[in-house]
């Protein structure tokens, strides 16, 4: 058997175990590792400006592709810079692995120099962790991490390795393992039948059902399957934040977002209905609203490959424990043989009313905002817009804010895997990273980062990475001038008083910061240049280009949930509410 | 309610400190602790008590569940159940009488002396909670130097098991 050294052993690991790209930063306790990098082709490393960047990087190749996203860092503070980016990925249940050096195992716990507990530091952040104390380990356990990252509810695992874990000098036999097995996870994929049958029952007896799905319709490539089911009943659809794509945003039987930020229609429909179809997705805080409020007359039929988050918030009446493609396609299975089929009268009825509140209060069929004029460009404009130019086939990524709702409502996502969004954790900083792993992944498809003057401050050195490794993003900068979020939150709660939240004065000049890290630069204040520009933009294939757009600054996110609310309690604009 | 919930864990470094982590996490109270390898040594047997409503203690043992390094999770609660808890106490007992009050104590609540010494007694007592309880105030007067108690225990009755 070929004899390899720790370093060498985890390379020929991750290439066994399907990866292509690694996105990583040096430091000492790393350099073995380095070393074993530079002395093959099969493993491609990508040198961010930033750890968080390198996660984020990964967290966006995995998002857009399902696959397993790898990042590499050292030590101490590299492993702590990689800390929100594991958080992000964790919150959205991303398959990831990170695997981190380590202070050689002799120092460890002597407060060595960039000596950090990795494990303990991201536990609480992490599906699972190893510290690595043997070479002979090394490819046992990164089977285990991209297995386990990759199965069940998904997740980022780190793998630490002690630095004389990858000693050059100590070498030892390498077998690949073919197959993983652990007596201690063994994860739910299907679901149990009777409860099956039941749901499916509920759900066709349903008058005035609502299809609830999330994050896990897109991660567990669930969308066929969900649209062949909504088809055949003929059930209105909203999505979550995280599941947008998850269902066509352009099929008449989609409702919208709910949620927060969520329209009226969808919001509204949860709201009366009487069977609520929950698919992937958690009742998180951000989509309830008051719990004790939240959709009074509902059966809830919840399906969830987590049995932790089945009844965590809302006590779920059908719940099934399995995968959402297994659980969907059992029901249509068994739906086809029911001779039982949706009250046809009274789905017309319910559809005939949230169509009323669609025309009446929708988002999309009459404006809800001022329209833009001259130099007072909207930000829902600046996303139509780029829905247009883009004809809605874009992998969009966002950052956080008021941009980020923005792009969720006004850019209808078509197909899973396209909208790419830190939900979870809303971590500002996430979106050009995030970009770069889909370029990377798509280099044929068009990649548009739409952040805000604040959060793409907080990963810009990235335009660096853009650079060095061609990944011709472009980025679309709704700058309103101000953390637009909190400003609104500061309107609605805090008569105005902008605590901290402008810095109009200390702006960089962002057509001149792209132009430095040798991009694209483009400013536009008026909206008469904004088509055009935006056109120009996306034709150049090759270009990084950052589009810095003054938006209107006194600009708000509507609808708005109002806290202590139930789910339909909403301000539709500044001063009208429901 | 308390709760006393079972778990069988691989016995690798790092599992202990996922479980008691969890606990930290999302708010649970740990009120006892115990953990030792098995007659598996690649296993660990930890039992921990806990307060918690049905629902709580639902979420708890689904979410140990779901750590990678458990294997089983049950709460004893749930069934009939035998819990255990040993205890060990230094008294003070220099005088003869508060001796033999001691040595009736002791009798009484089936303790065992283990250790003398002209001015001190240590007793040691097994049981459920409750008794361990009963006899620290029934020797509280007394005088007492040291409590230390290892935490509950538990395994359920009858046939049941908790095995790999
Ligand atoms: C790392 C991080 N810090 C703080 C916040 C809180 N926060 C949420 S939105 C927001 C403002 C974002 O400003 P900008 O990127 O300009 O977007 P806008 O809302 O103006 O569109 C802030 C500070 C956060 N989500 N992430
Ligand atoms: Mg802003």
């Amino acid at each position: 058997m070929e004899l390899l050294s720790g370093g060498d052993i985890l390379i020929r690991a991750l290439k066994d175990a399907g990866v292509k790209d690694v996105w990583g930063y040096p430091g000492g306790a790393a350099l073995h590792i380095y070393d074993a990098l530079y002395r093959q082709d099969d493993v491609f490393h990508i040198l961010v400006r930033h750890e968080q960047a390198a996660v984020h990087a990964a967290d966006g190749f995995s998002r857009a592709t399902g696959e397993v996203g790898t990042a590499l860092v050292t030590s101490g503070p590299g492993a702590t810079n990689a800390i929100t980016g594991i958080a992000t990925a964790f919150m959205d249940s991303i398959p990831m692995v990170v695997i981190s050096g380590q202070v050689p195992l002799s120092k460890i716990g002597q407060d060595a120099f960039q000596e950090t507990d990795m494990v303990g530091v991201s536990r609480p952040i992490v599906k699972h962790s190893f510290l690595v104390t043997r070479a002979e380990d090394i490819a046992e356990t990164i089977a285990k991490a991209y297995y386990i990252a990759a199965t069940g509810r998904p997740g980022p695992v780190v793998v630490d390795i002690p630095k004389d874990v990858t000693d050059p000098s100590h070498k030892v036999p390498y077998h690949w393992p073919t197959e993983v097995k652990m007596r201690s996870y063994q994860p739910t994929d299907k679901g149990h039948r009777g409860q099956i049958k039941r749901a499916v029952k509920t759900l066709i007896n349903a008058k005035r059902p609502v299809i609830y799905t999330g994050g896990g319709i897109v991660i567990d490539n669930a969308s066929e399957q969900l649209i062949a089911l909504a088809k055949k009943l003929n059930y209105p659809v909203t999505n979550t934040l995280m599941g947008l794509g998850g269902y066509p945003g352009t099929d008449r039987q989609y409702v919208g977002m709910l949620g927060m930020h969520g329209t009226y229609e969808a919001n509204t429909a949860m709201h009366h209905s009487d069977v609520i179809f929950a698919v992937g997705a958690r009742f998180d805080d951000r989509v309830t609203n008051d719990l004790d409020k939240f959709c009074p007359n509902a059966t809830i039929i919840h399906i969830d490959v987590d049995p932790t988050s089945v009844s965590k918030n809302i006590e779920a009446h059908i719940p099934i424990v399995g995968t959402c493609t297994s659980v969907l396609t059992e029901m249509l299975a068994i739906a086809e043989q029911m001779d039982i089929e949706p009250d046809a009268e009274a789905i017309g009825e319910w559809w005939k009313q949230i169509d009323e509140w669609r025309a009446d209060k929708g988002i999309y069929t009459a404006s809800r905002y001022e329209p833009s004029s001259g130099t007072c460009i909207k930000p829902q404009d600046v996303i139509k817009m780029l829905y247009k130019i883009t004809d809605g086939r874009a992998i969009v990524t966002s950052d956080v804010g008021q941009h980020q709702m923005f792009a969720a409502q006004y850019y209808l996502f078509d197909k899973p895997r396209t909208w790419i969004n830190s939900g979870g954790l809303g971590t500002m900083g996430f979106g050009l990273p995030a970009a770069m792993g889909c370029k990377r992944a798509f280099p044929d498809t068009d990649v548009a980062c739409v952040t805000g003057e604040g959060s793409i401050q907080m990963c810009i050195q990235e335009l660096s990475t853009c650079t060095q490794h061609n990944l011709p993003v472009k980025i679309i900068n709704l700058n309103n001038a101000a953390l637009g979020m909190v400003r609104q939150w500061q309107d609605m709660n805090y008569s105005s008083r902008y605590s901290e939240s402008v810095y109009e004065d200390s702006l960089p000049d962002f057509v001149k910061l792209a132009e430095a890290y040798g991009h694209v630069g483009m400013k536009i204040t008026h909206l008469d240049e904004l088509e055009e520009k935006m056109r120009e933009c996306f034709a150049m294939k090759d270009r990084t280009v950052f589009m810095d757009i003054c938006v209107d600054r006194s600009e708000h996110v509507y609808p708005m949930q109002m806290p202590g609310g139930s789910m339909r309690d909403l301000w539709l604009n500044k001063t009208e509410r429901t | 309610m308390k709760r006393i919930i079972s778990i069988l864990l691989e016995n690798e470094s790092g599992a202990l400190s996922r479980v008691v982590g969890l606990f930290a996490q999302r708010g649970y109270n740990i009120d006892t602790l115990t953990v030792a390898p098995t007659d598996d040594d690649t296993l660990s047997r930890l039992t921990l008590t806990t307060q918690g409503d049905d629902q709580m203690a639902e979420q708890i043992v689904k979410q140990l569940h779901k750590l990678i390094d458990t294997i089983k999770v049950v709460d004893l609660t749930q069934g009939v159940h035998i819990e255990r808890e040993l205890m060990l106490v230094k008294l003070k007992a220099s005088e003869a009488d508060i001796r033999a009050e001691v040595k009736s104590c002791v009798e009484i609540f089936r303790g065992t002396i283990v250790d003398v010494t002209p001015k001190t007694y240590t007793v040691q007592l097994a049981g459920d909670s409750e008794k361990l309880d009963a006899f620290i105030e029934a020797v509280r007067e007394i005088g007492i130097m040291e409590v230390v108690r290892s935490g509950v225990s538990g395994i359920s009755r009858g046939d049941k098991f908790l095995r790999v």
